[in-house]
């Protein structure tokens, strides 16, 4: 039946992609507009393609080839060399790798890192967020909103300077401490390995709870206000409603949000490990783009540092289908 | 808001005095760093300034536009980068979105595949910086523009804007004859400013904040130099050890000034012009978000 439809238009080798459809329509009532085969659409759409194609272009050059450039993982890449011509090794990189303590370690700060990020910065938005909701001062809440922002919008250079300036021998933090009598000397704090999860965990939360409160804020402004009616009627206080009402009516949006954040629990960067990391703290501060950027492109070992960036893909795609069956069974629907 | 008419509680003295901490640990920081770049330098070693400057001077900043070649160059490549940047990036990510908004596009859904694969998938570090060495984008301007033109983010976005316009505004201007390419530009953007206001925040910031692809790609370089790169290596150098501020910063070191200082000032030139532009755009970006999270 195809066929003849293509036979009609006089295209027999046109590539029929609304096939379908039109065979449908077909039965029903003889075939009015559809449709155009599909070079003629492509005629008629000449501006809309013209539109995208540098784009697709783009995807293909900066977003595809370097997807391919992983083959790179499995051979001796040589720079002078092309793509092709080179010593294949197969899984040699991907031994080493497993063999080397280094890498543990980094994934180990990688993932520390990730999940004390994910849980204190959800935890802070969501509590920013449900008090800013119960505030009753709209201006003075429009301006701390509005303020809240800033940290997101500066960049990690001026957020680390901010930190270390904050945190020096002589910055407020140790002023502020000794000033109440809890220490009598400064603390080191940028020079104190085991500090320096927890700084990159407060840093973190100090620069993106406002921003991340938007969300669970939007969710907010649409719970059903019958609902603090009744609960007023029956004499719930302020927090049972909050608790009771606010916090499941953004159930789904937390689940959600969760869920994305732990498909992207490795992809946590390594801006705030570079830019507040220093020689003392190293042992902390190395995660696996850090690895994979000193070895791979600083040691010039661009095989080793592909290898580690297919295994942090690899184990980000698991992550993610993980999550996604996880929503599915849940009851709270996929997230893609 | 469900209890305004009620009286004013303890949880609610709570509530504003909670909120009074937030602004402080949020503000301070600026303030304090907005005062020691206006404190002299030597005097700033002696410690003790929060939010207000002992020896107030200028010379931290007239260090940077006046004295230094290397940090007003620094800046102008900074605002030179975010203007390319934005306007191209605008440009980049409506038309596409405007083609994916686009149902009866022949290749809708090729082309929107092709584009959230991306934010699933990505060659990662070494793979990038292959392609930027073979493109021959090494300590070249356009390593700042091209790589960085679109992303599948913004593009969503803005299409899960245009999604909203009525499709009748576009068909009737199909009557009268105007090409797609007119809709776009006649119609449709004027229709999206809004969104367009949000991304281009989002563009302009990117760019302005970014300094890893000038640590990575330009480095060598010394016109390409930026001010969030020059405020990062002064960081480098003086978190590394105190004693050692001065490596690469030499010419710098005058008798009003130090690294230091001028770190600060730096930082306040960076903030300034977000500062600036983000309280504007926020009922736009908030609204952008929103939306987006939604759709996607």
């Amino acid at each position: 039946m195809g066929k003849s439809v293509r036979e009609v238009r006089g295209q027999p080798n046109a590539p029929l992609i609304t096939e379908r459809p039109i065979d449908n329509g077909e039965l029903k009532k003889p075939p009015k507009l559809p449709k155009k085969g599909f070079w003629k659409q492509v005629k008629n759409q000449k501006a809309l393609i013209l539109m995208s194609l540098p784009f697709v272009i783009w995807l293909i050059i900066f977003k595809y080839i370097p997807v391919g450039g992983w083959v790179m993982a499995f051979q001796n890449y040589k720079p002078q060399n092309g793509l092709f011509d080179q010593e294949w090794v197969a899984l040699k990189h991907f031994k080493d790798l497993f063999n080397e303590p280094m890498f543990y370690r980094a994934l180990e700060n990688t993932l520390g890192m990730g999940i004390l990020g994910l849980v204190f910065g959800t935890i802070s938005a969501i509590i920013f967020a449900l008090l800013l909701n119960e505030l009753r001062l709209l201006h003075f809440k429009k301006f701390t909103q509005t303020v809240s922002y800033l940290p997101h919008f500066v960049s990690w250079v001026i957020g680390a300077n901010i930190v270390i300036t904050m945190l020096s021998q002589d910055g407020v933090i140790n002023n502020l401490l000794m000033g109440i009598g809890i220490i009598n000397e400064p603390i080191g704090f940028m020079a104190n390995p085991d500090m320096f999860w927890g700084i990159v965990t407060v840093a973190d939360v100090w620069k993106e709870t406002g921003w991340n409160a938007i969300i669970y804020l939007a969710a907010m402004a649409g719970v059903d206000p019958q609902l603090y009616e009744a609960a007023k009627v029956d004499g719930a206080s302020r927090i049972r409603q909050m608790w009771h009402i606010t916090l499941p009516s953004i159930r789904p949006v937390i689940i959600v949000l969760l869920i994305l954040s732990i498909g992207n629990l490795i992809n946590i960067g390594f801006e705030k490990q570079m830019l507040l990391g220093n020689n003392i703290v190293a042992e902390k501060a190395l995660v696996i783009d850090l690895y994979a950027l000193d070895y791979g492109i600083g040691m010039f070992r661009y095989s080793f540092g592909t290898a580690i960036g297919i295994f942090k893909s690899v184990i980000s795609i698991i992550l993610i289908i993980i999550c996604n069956q996880f929503a599915k069974r849940i009851g709270e629907g996929r997230v893609f | 808001m469900h209890n305004k008419k009620k009286k004013w509680t303890l949880f609610d003295i709570v509530l504003v005095l909670f909120m009074v901490f937030v602004l402080v640990i949020t503000l301070y920081p600026f303030l304090n760093i907005l005062a020691i770049s206006l404190n002299n330098a030597v005097d700033t070693a002696k410690g003790g300034i929060h939010i207000w400057p002992r020896e107030f001077t200028f010379a931290n900043y007239t260090e940077i536009f006046g004295s230094n070649d290397r940090l007003l160059q620094a800046f102008l490549m900074s605002l030179l980068r975010t203007v390319v940047g934005t306007i191209t990036g605008l440009i980049a990510s409506t038309m596409l979105a405007y083609t994916l908004s686009r149902k009866d596009f022949v290749f809708n859904k090729v082309v929107g595949i092709l584009l959230v694969m991306t934010m699933f998938i990505s060659g990662g570090l070494i793979p990038d910086y292959m392609l930027i060495r073979h493109l021959g984008l090494i300590n070249n301007f356009w390593v700042y523009i091209l790589p960085m033109l679109l992303s599948a983010f913004n593009v969503i976005i803005i299409r899960s804007f245009m999604d909203n316009i009525p499709k009748a505004l576009e068909e009737s201007a199909k009557i009268d004859g105007a090409n797609d390419f007119t809709i776009f530009t006649r119609i449709i953007v004027p229709l999206c400013l809004p969104v367009i206001a949000t991304i281009a925040l989002f563009l302009a910031v990117g760019q302005w904040n970014s300094w890893f692809d000038t640590y990575l790609y330009a480095r060598a370089n010394e016109n390409l130099t930026t001010l969030q790169y020059e405020l990062m290596k002064i960081l480098d150098n003086s978190n590394i050890s105190a004693g050692d501020i001065t490596s690469g910063n030499a010419k710098v070191i005058a008798d009003q000034t130090n690294p230091q200082s001028i770190k600060m000032a730096i930082t306040i030139i960076a903030t300034l012009p977000i500062l600036l532009v983000y309280p504007f755009l926020q009922k736009y970006f908030v609204t952008g978000l929103t939306l987006g999270a939604v759709k996607s």
